[in-house]
Order: C-alpha cells, then structure tokens, then sequence
C-alpha cells in the first residue's frame, strides 16, 4: 500500500480502502475529421480518433471507510463522485492505485434495468430479479416495496405516466429492498416529497446498521447531514476535505466566501479531519 | 467457467422476465399492444404474397410457393434478427451493465430469446397460411419442435459471437443488415435451391445447402410442406451448426466478460 492511505484505526472494521485510485474515461466527441478515408486509415492502423478525449475523473483519491461509516461523497458536477462509486463498486478498473473491499459492493444503480413503458408492478419484478433476487425473495419482499414507494394505485399504470417524485420512490424502493455489504446510492434521493425523504432517511440508517458501510451521492446537502456520519469533499477529481458530515457540508456550503470557508476549515482542522491543500498539491 | 455457467444458471429467472418485458415493452405504445406479435407477420406474409405470388410470379417450380416463401422467410428472419439484435444487445444496455453485477451473457441470451418469442408468434401465421393453402396437419409437424430447439441453439450462438462484435467496433450494427440480407439472398428463401442449381455445378449446390441458413429452413419445410422426415444429412447438418456456432460464440463471448461496459 502506498504511504497516501490514512493510517488505519485498529479499533474499527475496515470495508472499504481506497488507495491512490485514478480512474479515466475516454469521451468520443466530435467527429475525427478527414472524412470516410481517414476514418478508415485510422481504423487500419488502430490509431486512436482525434476526437476522442481522455478525461482524468478521479486523480489520486485515498481513504478508509470503516463498518457503521456512511459516508457522503459531496462536490460540484464533474468533481468525480460517480466515477468514484462506481470504482468501488468494480464496475470500472482504476488505471492507477487500487481498491479493497470486503464484502461485494452493490450499487442502487436499479433503475436501468426498469422499463418505462410497463407497470410499476412488472417493474418492481424485474428491479429485483436484476439485483439478483430470486423469484421467491421478491414475491417476499413485493408487498413492503409497494408499501414503501406508496404509490398506491398508480402501481398498474406504465411508469412512463410517473412523476419525477413518484418514479424516484419507486426505485428506491426497489433497490433498498434487500441488505447489501457495502451500499452505494448514486443521487436516489434528491427527488420526492418531505415525507418520503423522512422515510428513505430512515432506511438508509436501517441499511447502515445492517450492511455496515453506506455511500451517499448527492447535491442534496441536508441528506448528508441527516443520513451520514461522514463527508468527502470531491473537488475536480482530488479530495478537499474527508471528516464529519456536519462539518464538511458546512465548509463546502462557505466556499465561495474565502474568510469563512477559512473558519471552517480551521474548525475541521481542530477536530482532526484530513484536509488536503490544493496549493501544495502536486499534478500526478 | 464452471462457475460462469452457474451463475447464468442462477440467473435465468432474470433472463427470461428481461426477455419477456422487453417484447411486451416494444409494443406497448400501439392501441393494439400484443396484437402486434401476430399482426407484424402476418402483413410481413401479405406483402411477400404480393410481390413474388402475384406481381412477379416467381414460382420457377415450386407447388405451394406461398407457404413455401413464409416458412422460408420466417424461419430465416431468426437467424437474421440473432445477428442483428445480438450484435447491439451489449451497446444498447450500457446503463445495465454499468451499474449492476450480472454474468454479461445474460444480455445476448435474452434477446435471443425475445427473438424466439417472435417466431413463436408468427408460427401463427406460418400454420394458417400452411393450412389454407390446402397442406394438410400431419404427425411430421412434429418434427418442428427438434427443428425450433437446434435452431435456438444456433442463433443463441450466433447473438453471443455478435455481441461481442457489437460491443468494439459500433459501426458493425450499420453493416451486418447488408451482411443478413446477402445471406437471405443465398439461402433459397425466396426460390428453390434444388431448381435454381439444376444444370449448374455440383459443388454449388452443396455450399448452398450446407449453409446454415438454409438447413434450419429447409428442417421446416420438410415437417410443413413436404411431408417426410428430414434426410438425415440435414438433420446432422443441423446439430452440428448449434453445437459449432454455440461453443464458439459462448467462447468469443466469456474472453471479453471483463471487456463490456468500458467506454
């Protein structure tokens, strides 16, 4: 392991360690240029399209996340939280660095096996056979999910009729159904009403007590302080702050005001948060 | 690989739900719904009888062209869609494979199977049109079902090969359509092989009836309109495409199980 890893605490069960993972995507963008000959020679000599673009999503993120952690990753759009889940969740190999996990990550990535044009009904089935429930542990489970996305009777109708709200309930319902390792919620929850959120709140608590380790996307600022008890803050792939989730969303929430962004970072300082100085920081 | 198999094995509830909501959601937006499964074919049917029953008569010796022509193009059109739909089934469930965990062959299976779902409906049509064309119901129906089986078989195959086709170079979902049509043209859907090669050279006659395309349609013929058993060169012809095209599609396939679902 490379000396970026935080040094572990014996007292606690490490599930997750991230250690100095950079991860990478390619964008095909515009197209090559040159027309159908160039394409073609670039297709024979199995040149890389000029259109193509690397981008450098996550450049050197290290952490430790222990059993009971849940953990909210927070940052602009683009700052890597989503590649970042889904790296822990194996479904993305890190071109540098490394991830250990115990237990198999299961991502609340449900809704794109849903299909809009059916029922909720039909979906909630095919939701949770995706997951890899069996047919009987969702005939189990089918009644407390339509209970819990209380969607009443909209559950016959094609999904495609949903609200925004009433499509996010279903999936979350869906996808919390069953109790995983190491869960990773990918912005599930910024939509729906007051008192659904109060409900998904409570459940993710539930599922941190059962699995032990839950990471929480989201832009929605009061959920990580209601559902998590710690924050990384992600700012163009690297980590600006990792500590309580109080404190973190406070000092991300003041940072387009320098004095008291300073104050906050000050008081994570003082209580023992890992801060990483973006000016000392040097480009991998 | 064991270990791959049983977890395609454990997964086949998903498998076959995936495959039986993705037919119901392609015709759900029509007023007609499930209709559809029916109807498509059996206009498919009509515009064939019109074009080479009565614009074009393009009999050239065949007894009952008009079954002749719809078991022909039905039965050929599975193969087609397998490579057709097999060669997007990794491209067009990116999002699935990006966020859950599942053995990927999961994906051309299933669409294999929506294809079967297909045939199974204008089979529909083939014994109605089989049945007023005066043919009558024979036991040799039954040889459809061995004939159906090895069919899927071989186009589960082919769907598996294709998906790993489709899946790095996307370009190949633009020209494998071209490549399935040549493939109707040389497969003696439209006309009879039998009479098209009288007077040509022997060999020719044999590429055109090896090839598979050609085998699983003529099993279906012969259970139809002919009323005999299937030589049993045809019949072996048969198994060993399935056999042939699926171990090597489900090969090609598994190498590059790490590969799908990276840009």
């Amino acid at each position: 392991m490379s000396d970026a890893v935080p040094p572990l605490d014996p007292d606690r069960v490490p599930t997750v360690i991230v250690d100095d993972v950079h991860l990478r995507y390619r964008v095909v963008g515009k197209s090559g240029g040159g027309g159908a000959p160039a394409a073609l020679r670039r297709l024979l000599t199995r040149q890389e399209r000029p259109g193509t673009r690397v981008v450098d999503a996550v450049r050197g993120v290290s952490f430790n996340a222990y059993r009971g952690d849940a953990i909210g990753l927070i940052g602009p759009n683009g700052s890597g939280k989503s590649t970042l889940l889904r790296a822990i969740a194996g479904l993305m190999p890190p071109v540098a660095g490394a991830i250990y996990t115990q237990g198999q990550p299961a991502m609340l990535g449900v809704s794109s096996a849903l299909m809009r044009s059916l029922s909720g009904e039909r979906n909630i089935i095919l939701g949770g056979l995706a997951m890899g429930m069996s047919m009987a542990e969702v005939n189990e489970k089918y009644d407390s999910i339509c209970e819990f996305s209380g969607l009443g009777d909209f559950i016959d109708l094609p999904m495609k009729t949903y609200s925004s709200g009433m499509g996010a309930r279903l999936k979350f319902a869906i996808a919390a159904a069953r109790s995983h390792d190491i869960l990773l919620i990918d912005e599930a929850l910024s939509t729906g009403d007051a008192q659904f959120r109060r409900r998904s709140e409570k459940r993710i608590k539930e599922l941190r007590d059962e699995a032990g380790t839950v990471f929480l996307v989201s832009h929605g600022l009061n959920i990580v302080r209601h559902t998590c008890n710690r924050a990384i803050w992600l700012e163009a792939g690297k980590i600006i702050a990792d500590g309580d989730a109080t404190q973190v969303v406070n000092a991300y929430e003041a940072r387009h005001d320098p004095e008291s962004l300073e104050e906050h970072l000050a008081a994570l300082r003082a209580s023992g948060a890992r801060l990483v100085e973006e000016s000392t920081e040097s480009d991998g | 690989m064991a270990a791959y198999v049983r977890q395609l094995w454990g997964r086949r509830q998903f498998v076959w739900v995936y495959a039986v909501s993705r037919n119901a959601a392609s015709n759900s937006g029509n007023f007609l719904g499930e209709a559809w499964n029916v109807l498509t074919p059996l206009l498919n049917a009509g515009v064939y009888f019109l074009v080479f029953g009565l614009l074009l008569d393009t009999k050239r010796g065949v007894d009952n062209y008009i079954a002749f022509l719809v078991i022909g193009i039905f039965f050929f059109e599975f193969c087609a869609r397998a490579i057709n739909v097999g060669s997007n089934a990794i491209r067009s469930n990116l999002g699935l494979l990006r966020s859950l965990h599942f053995p990927r062959a999961v994906l051309p299976i299933a669409v294999t199977l929506t294809s079967l779902q297909q045939l199974l409906y204008s089979l529909v049509v083939v014994f109605a049109v089989v049945l007023l064309t005066g043919e009558p119901i024979t036991l040799y129906w039954l040889e459809l079902i061995p004939a159906v089986a090895l069919q899927t078989v071989f186009c589960l195959g082919l769907a598996l090969l294709f998906a790993r086709v489709g899946a790095h170079l996307p370009d190949a979902s633009q020209l494998l359509p071209f490549a399935t049509r040549v493939w109707l043209y040389t497969s003696g859907i439209l006309y009879s092989v039998d009479r098209f090669t009288e007077g040509r050279p022997e060999w020719l006659r044999i590429v055109l009836d090896v090839n598979p395309g050609a085998v699983y349609v003529n099993l279906a013929r012969r259970a139809l309109i002919d009323h005999n058993y299937g030589d049993l060169s045809t019949w072996l012809l048969a198994v060993g495409w399935s056999v042939g095209i699926f171990v090597i599609g489900f090969l090609v396939f598994w190498q590059g199980e790490e590969e799908y679902g990276r840009v």
